[in-house]
């Protein structure tokens, strides 16, 4: 199968793959903004005789420019890729570089570089929203007018003109958690990261923040690596997904990759009249039709699988209205995340979720 | 290094390559100025917290005149050797409400461990120790500031310092000295044990003991024998022998020195363990 950029679907499946080891091959020359190389991270808890493997050779690779997503239950290595690659814990083994530079070498210019939003708010709660963005901004060695200039521009992008000279502890989610993201953009980093900015968040907040985000990416170019175990997110937002269980990345590609090389888009067609003669001709009609396959005829109701079900629609109609039955209507399905996950991690996404708890 | 996809933005963007902002400017002042804006922001919120500032002003003045009035015939006791109990009370109070004022700091530290906002630092380029030494710049000012209002309520209510004010100025920065001893101590174990309960739990058993231990409310001439043994390792102590000595008519400056020494080496001494316990604090995230 081909995807849109004309690489191809790297998987590890279950089974450790040689090319899992590797990053995602860079696109024409451009560097990567994150490249991390076979990753390990062990941390010991307490009660447990070893130590438990937070990261098992995670491996990523994301161009410039892109939401790029890391799809994984609770407690699958997300955050713990974040903290590393944001410099906030080593990794035991592995490298990795984010903007450019190397984590473990120059983690002081890794940190100007980058912006992040972590799970937890971590704004101070007694300052108000316009004094954590200038506190922010000094840290990076921002000052005066422009410093100032830059944090009223950020409070008006993310609809908190009005809150500024509020402390955040009157804040409400949604608004902490746009000033979160704000914090995290002061000082324009290239990459941003955002470590399950939606959760918590009450649906119309969870929209809006949707909005943002791919807003973000859209104007202002910038790298975004956002994790989340939201499967609805990831789709949405993500222009390449990278599937995390176990400390492992088990899958890569675009949200339409790894849905596609599962066994297709569903196409369901409701024919115009009963099939003229018997379901047999509309059988043999379809079964003509390049990539279309598994088709099943229930009355008036005929379904099919195709690689690509929208492009695959114009061929089945045609079919179809050339062996006597002509369509009324066409619906194409495509398979869900959930579906993803189930085939790469090997269990379902709630599965999962239930088994880290 | 050329991930040329910084926001087209309006405004110039401030390449983060470190060629500007702080990278330009001398390492020393960075951070000296990083502890500043760490400091304000820590004052800021003492600041806005009305009820707590007023709560740790009007203690120390409960102690002193609550204290003060019930006490006042034991100066009578022969071998106490002082005029009035308001004289010996003040440095006591002082030290008792520097004690108690920073042994709490590991809550705030604690707070902010659990809020994420220790970590958001973490990911600035912000200097590691302008965050630990933000604390100690907060706490030592703080208590010298509490430590001035008592010496004045003292005074308004007729305490005589006969050391004059380099006698005062030895006990505020003792007692400074003290609060970072505390402060410190209470910062590292908030980072190491990360329990709410285990801060309380020791500050309320350490804290009377350790203020009785000391020669705060009566003068150790007339504790029991073990009482002055024990006094004589309490770094409460350490801080009231020093400032006793120092607001003296003829001050002991021996006694300034060696105490003044041991407390100082103590804090010095807290400040570094609370920074090593920093240091894994940030391995363990």
């Amino acid at each position: 199968m081909t995807s849109p950029n004309g690489g191809t679907v790297r998987t590890a499946a279950t089974v450790p793959h040689p090319a899992a080891a590797r990053p995602a091959p860079a696109a024409a020359g451009r560097p990567l903004a994150i490249e991390a190389v076979d990753l390990v991270k062990t941390y010991q808890v307490k009660g447990r005789s070893g130590p438990v493997r937070a990261l098992d050779g995670l491996s990523i690779g994301v161009e410039p420019g892109i939401v790029f997503g890391l799809l994984g239950p609770n407690g699958a290595g997300k955050s713990t890729t974040v903290k590393i690659l944001t410099t906030l814990a080593a990794a035991d083994s592995g490298r990795a570089t984010v903007a450019g530079r190397s984590i473990a070498a120059d983690p002081a210019l890794v940190r100007r570089a980058i912006g992040v939003v972590a799970q937890r708010s971590g704004a101070d709660p007694v300052a108000t929203g316009r004094e954590n963005l200038l506190l922010q901004g000094r840290l990076y060695g921002m000052r005066g007018a422009e410093l100032a200039r830059r944090a009223d521009e950020l409070l008006d992008r993310f609809d908190l003109a009005d809150a500024g000279r509020r402390q955040v502890k009157t804040y409400s989610g949604g608004m902490q958690r746009r000033l979160d993201v704000a914090l995290g953009l002061v000082h324009r980093p290239e990459v941003l990261f955002l470590d399950e900015p939606t959760t918590g968040l009450d649906p119309e907040a969870r929209t809006a923040m949707w909005d943002e985000i791919g807003r973000l990416a859209g104007d202002d170019g910038l790298t975004i690596l956002l994790t989340t175990h939201y499967l609805e997110e990831a789709d949405r937002l993500a222009a390449r997904l990278a599937i995390v269980d176990r400390g492992r990345i088990v899958a890569e590609g675009t949200p339409d990759d790894l849905k596609g090389e599962l066994h297709g888009d569903a196409v369901h067609a409701v024919l115009a009249g009963t099939p003229a003669a018997d379901a047999l001709g509309v059988y043999e009609a379809l079964g003509r039709v390049p990539g279309i396959r598994e088709i099943t005829v229930d009355g008036r109701r005929v379904s099919a699988r195709a690689d690509d079900g929208a492009a695959a629609v114009p061929a089945v109609l045609a079919a179809l209205d050339q062996a006597g039955s002509p369509v009324a209507a066409v619906t194409v399905a495509r398979p869900s995340l959930d579906d993803v996950y189930l085939r790469y991690a090997g269990r379902s996404f709630a599965d999962a979720e239930g088994a880290s708890r | 290094m050329s991930t040329s996809t910084l926001p087209a933005a309006p405004a110039p963007a401030p390449a983060p390559t470190g060629a500007r902002g702080s990278g330009a400017r001398p390492r020393l002042t960075e951070g000296a100025a990083q502890t500043w804006f760490m400091t304000q922001r820590q004052f800021m919120a003492f600041a806005r917290q009305p009820a707590y500032l007023i709560i740790t002003l009007i203690q120390p003045v409960i102690w002193l005149f609550l204290f003060g009035a019930l006490f006042r015939k034991v100066v009578e006791l022969p071998g106490f050797g002082a005029g009035s109990y308001l004289d010996y009370l003040v440095p006591g109070v002082i030290v008792m409400s520097a004690v108690s004022a920073n042994m709490w700091a590991g809550m705030g530290t604690l707070e902010e461990i659990e809020r994420g906002t220790l970590n958001r630092f973490l990911i600035t380029p912000v200097h590691r120790s302008a965050l630990m030494n933000a604390n100690v710049v907060a706490q030592s000012a703080t208590t010298a500031i509490q430590s001035l209002i008592i010496i004045l309520l003292g005074w308004i209510g007729g305490a005589h310092y006969p050391g004059g004010v380099l006698g005062l100025l030895i006990l505020v920065v003792v007692a400074s000295a003290l609060g970072t001893i505390f402060g410190a101590f209470s910062n590292a174990l908030g980072m190491l044990v990360r329990q709410r309960e285990s801060i309380i739990g020791i500050n309320t058993f350490l804290l009377l003991p350790l203020t009785f231990l000391s020669s705060a409310f009566m003068p150790p001439t007339l504790m029991p024998h073990w009482m002055q043994v024990v006094a004589r390792f309490n770094p409460v102590n350490w801080a009231l022998e020093t400032g006793r000595a120092a607001m003296a008519a003829h001050p002991d400056w021996w006694s300034v020195l060696s105490h003044g020494g041991w407390t100082l080496l103590l804090a010095a001494f807290a400040v570094w363990l609370s920074l090593r316990t920093f240091r894994s604090y940030q391995k363990s995230v």
